[in-house]
């Protein structure tokens, strides 16, 4: 199992932040809305150095969807911020008929994704949305999975013309991908090469997977650890060279079971290689209120119920 | 500069021109919303024909030129007939509307590429939103032309359409003309009847707007205040005109009910209704 060091650990909707600042600098195109939660969203940066460009909506979340579509047609490339329950369920017909039934060239950047939101409770903890934007056709859906990733991935995202879901959160998390690292939309990245079972993670279970993969190494079990930052469109050319290898499947996300990651590769295995699957994720309820901590705990969103599953996953091979 | 700058008389021809494709396109296929088609044809024709600076050479962009978004999306077969009309695309390709494989979607669509289109729209509440956002980008790109945006009266029932109206005017979206089609009319009844909408010209000045009235149906009064709207553009607030117009205007029994709102004529209403409308002798 190889090793992760890292110094320090961060939020990822900073990482959103700190790209979107970037971007104000390099791309004159780029405005940012956001609806009443520009300090949660980490875009005061943007919007302090360029006023101009950024636009203050008010708590209206559809209006900035639809005013985002617009600005499109002048050329420009809007990045909307609001927490992930107000930028996909509150608005998922502006965003379907505006948006994506109408090839906008709209960022949806969404913060505070899943039960780690923490203590707000289950009406902010979407667990729902990355399925309801996978669902939509010409959508991109990323959820990268620490700071560095998103900066990354904020960036990218700019330079490629469509719409898109960014998903970010809340708290902090350990920053150990690359900061220089390009980011591919659609490439899955392997974390750690290994033989004996597939662990296919996104986002905040990421690294969840990477403390699975050091407690699995010291059993004896030899863990392929694979990042699924973007969920659509799916890595199936990777997804089905590590599995061809290790012939069983772990998925891991902070996101419902039902329409989620999981759900994805269910697809792909059943249509191309049909081969045991376990699915870490949330099964069908709601979040509440918590830390983020106690809440991964008690959700099994962590190295535990990998591990677990991993377990299960290969006893059925 | 409008590209064609029609005089009244020119305007009332085409104006009957479009009603008659109108109800063939929508008897062709047996569906689709005559109503408020008919109802806002003197509008679409001045806009195309004689106020905005526009170009029948479609960009997406619409940089330097005028834009005009339509929010209420059911009444496609007007805009479809006039965009046609301006040269926009062939009029021949008005017989495929509503059919399978065609440009022409019941509701508008820009993923089948037709040419003047730029956003799709047909569930209510979003076109203004869009085009408040449209005309922003024009201040950012230091372009000084204006975006136009027509909603249905029913369409205000509509919680987005009063997020967009404090935003327009907080934001000093000065470039952005915005007209509601007051036919109060909707699909379940007359409009007061269903939602009221009380003083809707109290309402949009109390957010800030600029308003004004006028007659949608009558050239004489219709140019004049479209005039008066361009005039008023570029002094800190966005304007809202209030077109009273009458549902199925131009054919005497769709005229003034919600019954014609998303029913199409039969064989012999066609022939009827086409007989009060003085053909150029151009149909497609």
């Amino acid at each position: 199992m190889k090793d992760f060091p890292y110094t320090e650990s961060k939020d990822t909707r900073s990482g959103f932040g700190a790209g979107l600042h970037e971007l104000g600098k390099t791309n004159p195109n780029v405005v940012a809305l956001c609806a009443d939660l520009t300090g949660s969203l980490k875009m005061d940066a943007f919007k302090k150095d360029f006023p101009e460009r950024f636009f203050q909506v008010g708590i209206a979340e559809a209006n900035m969807i639809g005013l985002a579509a617009g600005m499109t047609i002048g050329g420009k490339i809007p990045f909307t911020g609001t927490f992930a329950n107000f930028s996909t369920g509150r608005v998922y017909d502006q965003i379907r008929q505006s948006v994506a039934y109408s090839g906008k060239n709209v960022k949806i950047c969404a913060s505070h994704a899943g039960v780690t939101l923490g203590e707000d409770g289950a009406t902010h903890q979407i667990l729902e949305d990355l399925g309801m934007m996978k669902m939509l056709p010409h959508m991109t859906v990323i959820n990268p999975c620490d700071f560095n990733q998103t900066k990354a991935a904020t960036i990218a995202i700019a330079e490629y013309e469509g719409p898109v879901y960014l998903r970010f959160g809340r708290p902090v998390v350990p920053n150990f991908t690359p900061a220089d690292q390009k980011f591919e939309i659609g490439k899955a990245w392997v974390l750690n090469e290994g033989k004996d079972v597939s662990i296919f993670a996104t986002g905040h279970l990421v690294w969840k997977a990477v403390l699975a993969g050091k407690i699995l190494a010291e059993r004896g079990i030899d863990a392929e650890i694979i990042n699924i930052h973007t969920i659509k469109p799916l890595d199936e050319e990777a997804i089905l060279a590590s599995v061809a290898k290790t012939r069983c499947v772990v998925s891991a996300e902070e996101h419902q079971l039902n329409g989620g990651l999981g759900d994805s590769i269910a697809q792909l295995l059943a249509r191309k290689m049909p081969l045991p699957l376990e699915m870490v994720g949330v099964n069908d309820s709601f979040g509440e209120s918590g830390t983020p901590e106690q809440l991964m705990e008690k959700y099994r969103l962590n190295e535990g119920a990998i591990v677990e599953a991993v377990q299960k996953v290969m006893a059925r091979k | 500069m409008n590209p064609f700058n029609k005089d009244t008389e020119e305007l009332k021809t085409i104006a009957a021109q479009v009603r008659r494709d109108i109800l063939r396109m929508v008897h062709a296929v047996n569906s689709g919303h005559p109503g408020g088609s008919l109802g806002c044809t003197e509008l679409l024709v001045s806009l195309y024909f004689k106020i905005m600076d526009h170009n029948p050479d479609f960009k997406m962009e619409g940089r330097n030129e005028d834009l005009f978004f339509l929010s209420n999306g059911h009444i496609s077969p007007v805009w479809y007939s006039v965009l046609a009309r301006a040269g926009y695309f062939d009029v021949k390709e008005l017989a495929t509307f509503r059919k399978l494989d065609s440009r022409l979607q019941g509701h508008p669509a820009t993923e089948e590429g037709l040419p003047g289109i730029r956003i799709a729209s047909g569930s209510l509440g979003q076109g203004l939103s869009v085009a408040t956002g449209a005309a922003q980008a024009k201040k950012l790109n230091n372009d000084d032309k204006l975006v136009y945006v027509l909603m249905g009266d029913g369409e205000l029932d509509e919680g987005q359409v009063w997020e967009a109206a404090m935003y327009a005017p907080h934001h000093k979206v000065d470039n952005l003309i915005a007209i509601v089609d007051r036919n109060g009319q909707q699909i379940d009844g007359p409009t007061d009847a269903i939602m009221y909408l009380g003083n809707l010209h109290a309402k949009w000045e109390s957010f800030g707007w600029k308003v004004l009235e006028t007659n949608g149906n009558d050239f004489n009064d219709l140019l004049p205040t479209l005039e008066e709207a361009k005039s008023l553009t570029s002094q800190g607030k966005p304007i809202m005109i209030l077109m009273n117009t009458i549902m199925g205007y131009g054919v005497d029994f769709m005229m003034g009910s919600h019954k014609w709102h998303g029913v199409a004529p039969n064989d012999a209403q066609l022939q009827e209704a086409l007989l009060q409308l003085k053909a150029a002798n151009d149909d497609y």
